[in-house]
Parts: structure tokens; C-alpha cells; sequence
């Protein structure tokens, strides 16, 4: 019979073929239990997946779009400084715009560290100047040299520097991620197919007299595939609603965390822990059906 | 039928059946008979293509038994009806169940079937025990209940293994009369046993042939049965 046979007499139902093989009671829960488990895992290796990926893409998008020019120079020169590097700035293509940032913005900046009584105008706090770069960016190479002849005491800070090795780890750890939902699956065929390969030595007699009253193998491994994807089904089900409902109670990371960027999953990117149950059961389904008909064709 | 030309089967190296030559006649009644250990239960699942010969050919229904695959073996097993020597029940399911298990397997159990079940469950006199598990049966309803379930596919063929072997005279004679009946409906029917006293009881209900087999060989048996 046909995989896809297989797969809709499954869902169909047999009852009569899932009565001729005996329960077993301890090793149905064992295996309920280990797809429980692995699929609350897979909740959560999908989570930090998907959590380093949008960090992985605000760091590389958000902030290549902008940089900031640092500008050290003595009060008289301050101000000159910071027109001629406007000025550059307004010529220099790439750039959308630019700004300084005000002094009461520098302030807001500052209190986190140094508290609210901080008399700004009256310490050597280097000039900012905030760039945001248009999608095809600007040559920074280029605008450092200008920089350097018409501005003396003016650096560009284009964060690359210190963004690149984050937004690489970012991305490792979502490809660690994937790895680790990869490796769930594996376990996970590999727990189905043991499970299916004691449950089908252990009926070995059951299996003898099924054939000696005409049943064919496709009947006898069906009766085994069924009984086993759908203690996988239920048990995943299981494992990822209590993984759904442990992130769903994580406390928010806000700005103060953002760091986490909270590991949850928000709006429609709760449908893909959703996947999960009906994933580990076409594992389990594949993982039986393998293991039930080499089975048969070496019994006798 | 079934047919034997120069077939031959071994457990080891030495063979234990050789040079069976013979073909069941349709509607026919047979005894095969020996002593234990000489190979009736061996004969009979070469008969059932639980075992291959290990030379020479055994066609069943008309079909080379060592050529065939898996598929065409269970589908032969639906038209040979079996009286394991050991039963061969599952034992977690009641005994109605174990003898519903061929139209069960084989995707035909009907709520109609119902019926004839009920029927042939009291054929045999197993109704008051229906829904007992089948280590819960005595010898003789075992016997009884595993010759409804090789009846119940309605097969061309009904193989017996010593089906009165645990059971006292008066359950034997019982069981022959049912064996009896299914022939009278024309049905070809081979009964292992090395009880010649049941023998001597057919004959006088059916026109028996009796097989004998001596020294690895099955041969008409001659007067002296
Ligand atoms: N699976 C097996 N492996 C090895 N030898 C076997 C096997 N089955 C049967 N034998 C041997 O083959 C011989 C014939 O066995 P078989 O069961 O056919 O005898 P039988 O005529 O049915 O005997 P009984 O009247 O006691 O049932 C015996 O010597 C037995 O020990
Ligand atoms: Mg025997």
C-alpha cells in the first residue's frame, strides 16, 4: 500500500486494527513522555532561533543606517568644527541627513551615568553628530578624509567595528538555533524508531498469528505506525502547549532588557510553534513505518 | 487444489519429506497419519506456505507456493482455512474476536458479518463462551474455536492439525462431525492426527483417504486402515 494509503487509513482510523496488538502500558507512556519532552525543547530552541534572528537583523539594518562623528576640539573651535563637518556632510552622498544633537539631548544621554545636576556646558563632552545614511549608504573612507582635512578634530564612528561581531554571533546562535531543532527531530525519530522496534519484537508471536490468518504486512505495520504517531501527536501537543505557556509567561523585556529582545514569540510568529506536533508526528510516522517493515521482512 | 510434484523439506541438513509426489482430489476427505515426529505438521505448513520446500514444487490453488510473494501468501491463507495443532490465538482478545481475525485482517468485517459470526459461534458451541479470553477456554472449546475461525473466510481448503488432540472421545466425535459437515458443503478437508480410532469413526460417516508417512514419504495407506 501506498504511503499516502497509509497515511489516510491513519487518519481515517482503524479501531479493529489498533485492537489486534496489546497496549502496553508503561512503555505508551514513555514514549508520550519523550515526545513531550522534546517538543517543550523544540519550543524553546525555535524561540531563541527566531529571538537572535531579529537581533541579528535589527543590529544589521537599524544601526547600519546610522552612525554617528565624534567631534573633540577646544569651546573657541567647537562650533566652526561642527558647521564645517555639516557642511561636508550635506555634499557627501549617501547621506540622508544629519544633525547635532542638542545639549539637552546630550544631557538626557548623560544622567543615566553621571546623574541630573550634571553641568553639561561646562565639561570637555565631545560635540555628536547623528547620521542616517540612505539605503545605499555612503563611503566612509572617503568622508574620513574629508573629515580629517576640514575638520581636524572630527571622527566618524560607523559602528561597524563593534556591530559586525555581535550581529555574527546573532546570527550563530540562530543557526545553533535550527541545529538544535534539527537534532530534536533526529532524537526524536531515533526514540520512535527503539520504541517501535521493542514494541514490534516484543508482539512477535501477535505479528506470527496476524499472518497466519491472512494479514498482510502493510495491515500489521499499520497497526504499529498508528498506534505510535499517535502517541507522538499527543504527546508533542502536550509538550508544546506547556512550552508555549512558560513563554508566554516570560516577564517583558522592555527597553531596559532589550538586549533579550525578548525571547518570546509575538503576533503570527506564535503559529510556528504550532508546527511542532504535527512535525514530530510525520517523524514518528516516517520513523515507524521504516522500522515496522524491516521488521517484517526479517521476521521469517 | 494443492499438488506436490518431487517436493522435499529439511529442518538441518537431512532432509526430513522428500519425493512427495500426490494431489489432493477437490471435495475430497483426508487423514494424514503417522507417528509423532514424523512430519505431519511439517506437511501441512508446507501446505499453507508457512514453509518452502526446500526442493522440488508445491502449487497451491494453482499457484507455485516458492514463487509467490508475501501479499499472495496472505491472500492464499484466506482461502486455506488452518486448525493450528497449537491454536495460535491472540490472547488478549475474546475468543468471538479471535475468530473474526481473518475478515478482521483482511479489511472485510462487516456489522453484517455479525450475524454469521453469531451463527457460526454457535456451530461450534462456543455462544455461552463468546466473550471469554481464549486462556480462559478448555482444551476442546480451544479446538472449536480455532476451527471457526479457519471456517470463517469460507476457504476451498481445511487443513487440521491434530484438532482432536487434547479433547476425550466424545468431544473428537463432535469435531469429526463438524469436519464432516463442512465436506458434505464441498469443501476438501486434510485432518493430521495419529489417532486411528477416529479414523475408523470417519469411515463410516465419509469416504476417507488415508495418507500415511513412513520414512519421509506420503503414500495412500493400504487395507490394513
Ligand atoms: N522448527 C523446527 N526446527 C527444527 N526441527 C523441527 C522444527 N519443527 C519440527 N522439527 C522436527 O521435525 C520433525 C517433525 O516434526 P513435526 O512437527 O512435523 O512432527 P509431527 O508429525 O507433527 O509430530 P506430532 O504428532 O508430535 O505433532 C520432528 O523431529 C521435529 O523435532
Ligand atoms: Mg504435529
Amino acid at each position: 500500500m501506498s504511503v499516502a494509503g497509509d497515511a489516510f487509513a491513519l487518519l481515517r482510523g482503524d479501531v479493529q486494527a489498533d485492537r489486534v496488538v496489546p497496549r502496553t502500558g508503561q512503555a505508551a507512556r514513555l514514549s508520550v513522555l519523550t515526545s513531550a519532552a522534546m517538543a517543550f525543547l523544540a519550543v524553546f530552541a525555535m524561540a531563541l532561533s527566531m529571538a537572535s534572528g531579529r537581533l541579528a537583523d535589527r543590529w544589521s539594518s537599524a544601526l547600519a543606517q546610522s552612525s554617528t562623528i565624534r567631534i573633540s576640539a577646544p569651546a573657541a573651535e567647537l562650533e566652526a568644527q561642527t558647521w564645517a563637518v555639516l557642511t561636508v556632510l550635506e555634499q557627501t552622498p549617501g547621506i540622508d541627513s544629519a544633525r547635532a544633537i542638542t545639549e539637552e539631548e546630550q544631557r538626557a544621554l548623560l544622567t543615566p551615568w553621571f546623574g541630573p545636576e550634571l553641568p553639561v556646558e561646562d565639561l570637555p563632552v565631545p560635540r555628536l553628530i547623528e547620521i542616517v545614511e540612505t539605503p545605499e549608504g555612503y563611503d566612509a573612507d572617503g568622508l574620513r578624509q574629508r573629515l580629517a582635512a576640514e575638520a581636524p578634530g572630527a571622527v566618524l564612528d560607523d559602528h561597524t567595528r563593534w556591530r559586525r561581531p555581535l550581529v555574527e554571533a546573532a546570527g550563530r546562535l540562530r543557526l545553533l538555533g535550527w541545529i538544535s531543532l534539527g537534532l530534536i527531530a533526529v532524537a526524536t525519530g531515533a526514540m520512535v524508531t527503539l520504541a517501535a522496534q521493542a514494541a514490534l519484537s516484543a508482539n512477535e508471536q501477535v505479528i506470527r498469528v496476524l499472518r497466519l490468518v491472512g494479514a498482510r504486512d502493510a495491515y500489521i505495520a499499520r497497526a504499529f505506525v498508528r498506534r505510535f504517531t499517535l502517541r507522538t501527536l499527543t504527546g508533542a501537543a502536550a509538550g508544546t502547549a506547556a512550552g508555549m505557556v512558560g513563554i508566554a509567561l516570560l516577564p517583558r523585556a522592555d527597553a531596559a532588557a532589550s538586549f533579550l529582545t525578548g525571547l518570546g514569540y509575538s503576533g503570527l510568529a506564535w503559529l510556528w510553534p504550532l508546527m511542532i506536533p504535527p512535525l514530530a508526528a510525520l517523524v514518528a510516522f516516517a520513523a515507524t513505518r521504516i522500522a515496522a517493515f524491516r521488521t517484517l521482512r526479517a521476521l521469517q | 487444489m494443492i499438488a506436490m510434484q518431487d517436493a522435499a523439506y529439511g529442518y538441518g541438513s537431512e532432509p526430513l519429506l522428500s519425493g512427495l509426489t500426490l494431489e489432493l482430489a477437490p471435495g475430497s476427505f483426508y487423514f494424514l497419519t503417522g507417528p509423532s515426529g514424523a512430519g505431519k505438521t511439517t506437511f501441512l505448513k508446507l501446505c499453507y506456505a508457512e514453509l518452502l520446500p526446500t526442493s522440488g514444487r508445491v502449487s497451491l490453488l494453482g499457484q507455485d507456493a516458492g514463487s509467490i510473494g508475501r501479499d499472495e501468501v496472505a491472500d492464499l491463507r484466506a482461502r486455506i482455512g488452518v486448525v493450528h495443532q497449537d491454536c495460535q490465538f491472540l490472547d488478549h482478545l475474546p475468543t468471538e474476536e479471535n475468530i473474526s481475525l481473518p475478515l478482521t485482517v483482511t479489511g472485510r468485517a462487516t456489522p453484517a458479518h455479525q450475524n454469521d459470526l453469531a451463527e457460526l459461534v454457535a456451530w461450534v458451541g462456543l455462544s455461552a463462551r463468546a466473550r471469554a479470553l481464549p486462556p480462559e477456554l478448555s482444551g476442546g472449546e480451544r479446538q472449536r474455536a480455532a476451527l471457526a475461525r479457519a471456517v470463517i473466510m469460507d476457504p476451498e481448503i481445511i487443513l487440521a492439525d491434530e484438532p482432536t488432540g487434547n479433547v476425550d472421545w466424545e468431544m473428537s466425535l463432535r469435531l469429526l462431525q463438524l469436519l464432516v459437515e463442512l465436506n458434505r458443503m464441498g469443501k476438501t478437508v486434510l485432518i493430521a492426527t495419529h489417532d486411528l480410532a477416529l479414523i475408523r469413526a470417519a469411515k463410516s460417516q465419509v469416504q476417507a483417504r488415508v495418507l500415511r508417512i513412513k520414512d519421509g514419504n506420503v503414500a495412500i495407506a493400504g487395507a490394513d486402515l
